[in-house]
């Protein structure tokens, strides 16, 4: 039953002292689908993508990502997951291919495929000029574009990306969009957070996380159906409307 | 084995492209080498003196003139007693006050011995303890050329017991000698120290850490990727720092330099796995900094550098057991100058190592890929 489950989440919590970031969290992701994670600012999202990434170890519930157990095999999920975070975290003071070269090397791929697919990923991204220029001179937008590139570079199973596209104007998050797409399309699993609603229904499923907590998680379609609103905003607002943290 | 590539292949073209990096690495050793050893110079030059001279014999005169003949010392003057002469003290006219007694000639003459009165200001202590022996090797002489004087007459003379002392080691005295090894070793471990604490925490501050514990990568490799360009450029830096030694100073090299090389190399594992753990245990480069300025502040002034190690006060001694810069002060003075060889340091190979194994294991431990 696991086998078309990308991952899959059991009251995964996050408690720092008595605060709890992330309560009991359950759900699952298909393998292939593009799944929207969404909530207010301060509703957990980052702390509970860094959970499943590896990055924080959670206070109690169970995950598996890719098969593999968050706590005893997480080395094991980090060859397997992109991932993407809030801050800009390419090497600034380096060139585009400098920063693809040190991340398929430090992902292991051998030096012919990192040239071949560094050369692909700047082609479609249209960076032929600037290749050999420091990451820290592109704008906001073509960075995303790039970090999320070489997010994938590795080829990965899942990739989890925190608000790729929040500060990024209108027409390149379109085209960042597109390129979710296309992630899909070759059969990556995408784990996107957001907060702009209009590409909630984007997604194949969402969930909507409110001070913690996961209310509900459904197609955008049936959410709009089951709380009988026009739009995701619509939904999202009926639901964070009643949350207890305030928003930064 | 493949990842160390990629990792110092960053790590390095980062290095250079800071702005910051070239000054430190050139113009700091040289800065420090030659300041520090023309400011931090012990040697006591032009100490000044008053006198009090209540004989008026010819023997007082005689005396006085060779404290004049003398470059340590500089004569301010006759004062007329004791009062005036502390006052002169008091007033930091004066280093020391030499009082000879009325009648100080005639007891010479008539017993055969006489006393002098040396008071000396000891706020510096290390200051007053050479001025004194300085003073006391003139009255020495002094003293040795009455008693020739003597020894030519028929009265029988015991002669006193004569000392002569040598210096080893270092004949000449020359405190750059001493200073410069001291001052090499503390450049090393200024730059290897600051530049490893500063550069996790860094990757912290910008955010790229995440990206980096996201990746499979095994965290020793990646410290090892973070140490490897610190320590060649600290090696680089004692090199540097030596051939400045040599070329301006003229600095001894007794010892064999390959074995001065392997324990530097041992060394700078410790001051390097100190900074990693520093870089780890904090989260922005402020703290990293004070941090580490906290440690070398604490190593540099308990090593023995500037205040000898044996004039410590007992437990103080004992600390310099855990303190890795004096050993290094000791083992890079006991190589240059002394021309010490292994078997004479081993035991100073085996502790740095001891130290590397502990320092290096802690710095591991307290990174964490998943917090």
């Amino acid at each position: 039953m696991s086998d078309n489950l990308a991952i899959i989440a059991t009251d995964l919590t996050k408690k720092f002292g008595d605060f709890v970031a992330v309560d009991a969290i359950t759900f699952e992701v298909k393998k292939g689908e593009i799944f929207g994670f969404l909530g207010a600012n301060g509703a957990g999202k980052t702390t509970a993508i860094k959970m499943l990434c590896g990055l924080s170890r959670p206070t109690s519930g169970q995950a598996i990502i890719s098969g593999f157990d968050i706590y005893s095999q997480s080395e094991l999920i980090k060859k397997n997951i992109g991932y993407m975070s809030q801050h800009f975290s390419l090497y600034q003071d380096m060139t585009i291919r400098e920063n693809i070269r040190f991340y398929g090397g430090i992902y292991g791929l051998k030096s012919k495929d990192i040239k071949t697919r560094g050369s692909k990923l700047i082609q479609e991204l249209e960076l032929e000029d600037y290749a050999d220029r420091f990451v820290g001179e592109l704008p906001l937008g073509w960075k995303q574009k790039l970090a999320f590139s070489i997010a994938i570079i590795h080829n990965p199973g899942i990739v989890f990306l925190d608000e790729p596209t929040s500060g990024v104007d209108p027409i390149t998050r379109r085209q960042f969009w597109n390129m979710i797409y296309k992630a899909a399309a070759r059969g990556i699993t995408v784990f996107v957070t957001t907060h702009y609603l209009e590409e909630a229904e984007y997604c194949n499923r969402v969930s909507i996380m409110v001070d913690g907590e996961m209310r509900d998680f459904d197609t955008p379609r049936e959410l709009m159906k089951k709380y009988n609103k026009p739009t995701m905003n619509d939904v999202f607002l009926h639901m964070a409307v009643r949350s207890k943290r305030k928003g930064d | 084995m493949r990842i160390l590539k990629f990792l110092l292949q960053k790590e390095f073209l980062q290095i250079f492209r800071n702005k910051a990096m070239l000054p430190i690495i050139f113009v700091l050793p040289v800065i420090q080498l030659v300041v520090l050893t023309y400011a931090a110079d012990f040697e006591l030059e032009n100490i000044s003196y008053v006198f009090v001279d209540n004989d008026h014999s010819q023997e007082s005169e005689n005396l006085m003139a060779q404290f004049n003949a003398s470059k340590y010392f500089r004569n301010k003057g006759a004062k007329v007693d004791f009062n005036t002469g502390m006052e002169a003290l008091d007033h930091n006219q004066a280093t020391l006050l030499l009082r000879i007694p009325r009648g100080f000639a005639e007891k010479l003459q008539k017993e055969k011995k006489a006393s002098l009165m040396l008071d000396v200001n000891s706020i510096d202590g290390q200051a007053a303890t050479l001025s004194y022996s300085y003073a006391s090797e003139i009255i020495n002489d002094f003293s040795n050329n009455i008693v020739q004087k003597w020894n030519g007459l028929p009265n029988k003379v015991v002669l006193p017991v004569n000392v002569v002392s040598r210096y080893w080691f270092n004949e000449e005295m020359e405190y750059k000698n001493l200073m410069v090894p001291g001052i090499l070793a503390l450049l090393v471990t200024m730059v290897g120290m600051f530049l490893s604490a500063m550069n996790i925490v860094r990757e912290k501050e910008i955010g790229t850490i995440e990206q980096i514990n996201v990746t499979p990568i095994n965290k020793v490799y990646f410290l090892i990727g973070k140490l490897t360009p610190f320590w060649v450029i600290s090696i680089f830096e004692l090199s540097f720092g030596l051939i400045i030694g040599k070329l301006i100073f003229d600095i001894p090299i007794n010892g064999s330099l390959p074995l001065l090389y392997a324990y530097t190399s041992i060394y700078l594992l410790v001051i390097l796995g100190i900074g990693l753990w520093i870089s780890t245990l904090t989260d922005t480069q402020q703290q990293a900094m004070f941090l580490a300025w906290f440690f070398i502040v604490i190593f540099i002034l308990m090593s023995g550098l500037f205040t000898p190690i044996e004039n410590m006060p007992g437990w103080a001694q004992k600390l310099t057991w855990i303190n890795p810069i004096a050993f290094y002060i000791k083992v890079i003075r006991a190589v240059l100058l002394k021309g010490s060889t292994f078997a004479d340091i081993q035991m100073d190979f085996v502790i740095m190592s001891v130290f590397a194994v502990v320092v290096l294991t802690l710095a591991t431990l307290s990174y964490k890929k998943r917090v």
